[in-house]
């Protein structure tokens, strides 16, 4: 292969070949920047720092050649912008923290950089995590490699578009109500949110602070698994909602797997539960059958599907629209202009400067979430709204545990259509919230959720097939994701704009 | 009603005071952060990333907030929640960073509990409501910064327990003394320093007037009242302000005031409309505080003896009176130097008197401190010790009491010697004085015979005159007898 293809490689690919020291960490991350750059019309990116890339590359290539094999080593990867960062800008793609910059790293970006990665720079996203279609981004909107007239999803839009167009091996991206899954699915990638907890939130810009995760975009199920197992452990000392859970390997039983090949049914006795409500009227025919094409190749790997049932699962919309912007417009008061951040240039009085500053640092869709959620914890409303959401997530959460009782992963949709045009839905936000429908229950129940490559419907756009997984069964649905991609192809699918 | 309450009215009205206590814990960091909560400092070199509330920053609860917490539920014989909830009080203000204070709403860490004093002689009990934990806000400084302000978040974060009692107070001098019962509380367990010029230690007194048997008036909060002095005052101000107001056919309106020390008046800082809707809701970046019946047991086993057991021992083990015993027990230093003292003498009365009597006299004059005492356990000890064997009177101990605290010397002993203050001992010697006195007071002598007591105090005054004062004035007494007899 030519230095000319190096994009074409994911990260176990790459690792392999840093490794064996047929090429270096510095020529890797320069053929990265250098697409990028080419690509900059895509919009992925909002910040590139190629001497910092350059020197953490240089860093990594003296670790390969002081002998040190690790598995990530000199790969490169880029952030979404709500992973704040020494060595580059964080703004969390709002006005209101254009050209912030933070003292100290995310955990996550920490770690990853700690197990050599090297970081491309940060990418767009909506605004502050909020939106699904990347569109609220107040600094320019995302393009689907696969069409560039339609949305690669959201919010962790730039960092599916950046995989999905090769620009970047891998990204990191955040998952509050789908917001890995689905832009994963609508841009033919593999995305993973993990259980709530299980990775430090400590340094992500938050959101709805009881739902946001991180989690890794890649190419492949082993890919993601790579990176989780860089990215996830306790940070207690750092994050009081993070898992007391030792950090995991995910990625060695992969590698494994692929090692066997084995005409032996992989999967035999994995029972696939499929909820009636994620296969109604509501989600596209195309969709649907790329799904159930998926699923037949499940049960030819040995595993059965199953029947069953979420009942809830429509009430997860408006549950997670009241306690994710309960949550949000407390979350959002700390961008006052008072320290950091955007503060008007004018104004009479300390109220008219939080006023004006924050009218003119928040977008639309932010202003809209603090105020509903501004409402919802008000006095008289609070029990009516908030509370009573609070309670029925409670069952939400136990549906899923009934389910889980008749199987061990559950399958489905992750997006009820493929992408649609950029445009589109930003008159009526209720049309874009609906459109979370698949995603969100398993998002207010806590539980590690992916997206998986499952073909391509109308307009030839990519579809995922989403699994999601009882608590800490990260391992179980990686696993499950990755016999799949032995046997299929879907994942290696590039857009024309990826060569 | 009884008799005690109605003599409390203020011109036929009952006073009703509630109090809420921010007390800063004495914990090393801050409640969520790891910054140093030392006073003084210059300005935001004492705030980290989270007390900043910069993007991505996460609160993590300082464990020893939540000991010092369970200590003060110890000392008051409330209940420690084995589960409470941190929530978020949600307003804007320039000195509170992340647009929210994390603190303890519906559920909070310590529930009930009651602090029980003295107020002239009469056993008082106030009942907690609730103590919470909470983190303090930072500081707007409007000097030096000419049309502007400037901010220091050095205090922000600073852990607070908020103590808040029933209104159960019903004169503004009891709730003096509860506030002086619980700063000594909170200082003797060590979970603040009780410091009130610092802000350590800062109450809010809920005021309201009511006549005999109607329901409780309108309050209002008088805030951050830092010393007890100006506590005083202000509640006394604010009682004939409100008593003025209903009489003159004004209502109360529910008000936040604040004490101004120079007018000795309060005034109004906000009404009841303008009170914020705070949109409190649990905090999803703190999991529920857990605290398990072996965290509360451990602590119990490891807290030093509290005041009011300490008291309770004085009485039983010691024989003094409650009110001695809550005396003795207003500081841990002054309890300890009393034990001190009785435990060397083996006196514990004699040592309850001097330590309440002359030295507390002498602190007081030179507004001293116990540990700063010129005169120590030990030499206190001693003293008390020759009072009881009868080498010196209570008048020639206080003559070296004084040497002692003058610096005149160190030896008790080398002391009465010096200044010839010991009692004669020796009976043949004191015989010969009284017989000198009678054979000098015939007339004296004629008048005890036939039974003036008067006569015979004379005759005592006598002999203690002829002996130079050194004669022990009960032996006096018991020879006078002997021969009179």
């Amino acid at each position: 292969m030519s230095q000319q293809d190096l994009h074409a490689l994911g990260v176990a690919e790459l690792a392999a070949r840093l490794a064996a020291g047929s090429v270096s960490s510095v020529e890797v991350t320069q053929h990265f920047l250098s697409r990028i750059q080419q690509h900059n019309s895509l919009g992925a990116f909002l910040a590139t720092n190629p001497d910092a890339s350059l020197a953490q590359a240089r860093a990594a290539d003296a670790r390969l050649a002081a002998g040190e094999r690790t598995p990530l080593l000199g790969v490169p990867l880029a952030h979404k912008d709500v992973f704040v960062t020494r060595d580059f800008p964080t703004t969390a793609g709002s006005r209101m923290l254009e050209n912030y910059r933070s003292p100290f790293d995310a955990t996550v970006v920490r770690q990853l950089g700690s197990a050599g990665m090297v970081t491309l720079g940060k990418l767009n996203c909506d605004e502050f995590a909020m939106g699904s279609g990347n569109e609220n981004s107040a600094y320019q909107p995302v393009q689907n490699p696969w069409d560039s007239s339609r949305v690669p999803g959201g919010s962790s839009g730039g960092s599916a578009a950046a995989v999905a167009a090769r620009l970047v091996p891998a990204a990191t991206g955040t998952d509050t109500g789908g917001s890995i899954r689905q832009p994963a699915s609508l841009t033919g990638i593999t995305g993973i949110k993990p259980t709530y907890g299980r990775c430090s939130r400590y340094g992500m810009v938050a959101f709805a602070s009881s739902l946001d995760q991180a989690g890794p975009m890649a190419r492949s199920a082993l890919d993601c698994a790579l990176l989780l197992s860089a990215m996830a452990g306790p940070d207690l000392d750092r994050d009081s909602t993070s898992l007391d859970l030792p950090a995991v390997d995910y990625a060695t039983d992969l590698i494994a797997a692929s090692a066997q090949q084995t005409g032996t049914k992989p999967l035999k006795g994995l029972r696939i539960g499929l909820p009636t409500q994620f296969f109604g009227a509501g989600c596209a025919p195309d969709v649907l059958a790329a799904v159930r094409g998926a699923l037949a190749e499940f049960e030819k790997l040995g595993a059965t599907l199953v029947d069953v049932s979420l009942p809830l699962t429509e009430l997860s919309i408006p549950v997670y629209y009241v306690i994710a912007p309960a949550e949000a417009s407390s979350n959002l008061s700390r961008f006052d202009g008072v320290r950091y951040g955007h503060r008007a240039a004018h104004y009479t009085d300390l109220t008219d400067m939080y006023k004006k500053s924050r009218s003119e640092g928040f977008g639309d869709e932010a202003t809209r979430r603090i105020m509903i959620g501004t409402y919802v914890l008000s006095h008289g409303y609070y029990d009516a709204y908030y509370l009573k959401a609070q309670k029925i997530r409670r069952l939400i959460a136990q549906d899923f545990q009934t389910a889980f009782t008749q199987c061990d992963v559950i399958a489905g949709p992750v997006s009820p259509t493929v992408a649609w045009k950029i445009g589109e839905k930003s008159a009526d936000p209720v049309a874009s919230y609906l459109a979370d429908i698949y995603t969100l229950s398993s998002s207010l129940a806590g539980l590690p959720g992916m997206s998986v490559p499952a073909g391509f419907g109308a307009g030839g756009l990519p579809v995922g097939l989403q699994l999601i997984g009882n608590y800490f069964k990260e391992a179980q649905l990686l696993g499950a994701a990755h016999q799949f991609q032995l046997a299929t192809d879907w994942h290696q699918k590039a857009p024309g704009t990826a060569t | 009603m009884s008799n005690t309450t109605k003599s409390l009215l203020v011109h036929g009205y009952e006073v009703v005071i509630g109090f809420e206590t921010h007390t800063q814990l004495t914990t090393q960091s801050k409640l969520f952060s790891r910054a140093p909560v030392a006073f003084g400092a210059e300005p935001n070199t004492q705030a980290s990333a989270v007390d900043f509330a910069l993007p991505g920053a996460l609160p993590v609860m300082n464990k020893g907030a939540v000991q010092r917490a369970i200590e003060f539920g110890l000392a008051v014989n409330a209940h420690i929640a084995e589960k409470s909830i941190f929530a978020r009080k949600n307003y804007f203000y320039p000195d509170l960073p992340k647009g929210y204070q994390i603190s303890q709403f519906e559920i909070p860490v310590v529930q009930g509990g009651v602090v029980e004093f003295f107020l002239d002689g009469e056993k008082k009990s106030v009942r907690l409501v609730r103590a919470h934990l909470e983190e303090d806000a930072g500081k707007s400084l409007h000097e030096d910064f000419i049309g502007m302000s400037g901010i220091d978040l050095n205090r922000a974060g600073t852990p607070l327990l908020e103590i808040v009692t029933e209104p159960d107070m019903r004169s503004t001098a009891e709730a003096v003394a509860y506030a002086k019962e619980l700063h000594k509380i909170v200082t003797w367990i060590g979970i603040c320093d009780g410091n009130m010029q610092e802000g350590s230690f800062r109450c809010d007194a809920n005021v309201s007037v009511r006549k005999p048997g109607a329901p409780l008036g309108t309050r209002r909060e008088i805030k951050n009242l830092n010393s007890f002095k100006f506590m005083q005052q202000a509640m006394d101000y604010e009682v004939r302000w409100q008593i003025e107001q209903i009489e003159d056919g004004h209502a109360i309106q529910q008000a936040t005031v604040l004490f101004d020390p120079d007018t000795g008046e309060t005034r109004s800082m906000r009404s009841k409309e303008d009170a914020a809707d705070y949109r409190y809701f649990p905090d999803p970046d703190l999991p529920p505080l857990v605290i398990g019946r072996d965290w509360v047991e451990r602590t119990r086993a490891e807290m030093s003896e509290l005041p009011r057991v300490m008291a309770a021992r004085f009485v039983a083990d010691y024989g003094l009176s409650e009110y001695d015993a809550g005396q003795l027990t207003q500081s841990k230093a002054v309890a300890a130097y009393f034990e001190a003292v009785a435990a060397a003498s083996k006196q514990p009365k004699l040592a309850s008197n001097w330590v309440m009597g002359e030295l507390s006299r002498r602190l007081n004059t030179e507004e001293k401190s116990i540990d700063a005492s010129s005169v120590s356990a030990g030499q206190l000890a001693s003293l008390i010790s020759r009072i009881a064997d009868g080498t010196i009177s209570n008048n020639a101990a206080r003559q070296v009491f004084d040497a002692l605290w003058n610096g005149e010397g160190q030896d008790v002993d080398a002391l009465i010697e010096a200044k010839g203050l010991k009692q004669m001992s020796d009976t043949s010697e004191l015989e010969k004085i009284i017989d000198e006195v009678l054979a000098a007071n015939a007339k004296n002598v004629e008048e005890v015979r036939t039974g003036n007591a008067k006569a015979f105090n004379a005759l005592v005054g006598q002999a203690m005159k002829a002996s130079k004062g050194k004669a022990n004035p009960a032996q006096v007494n018991t020879l006078l007898k002997q021969k009179l007899a």
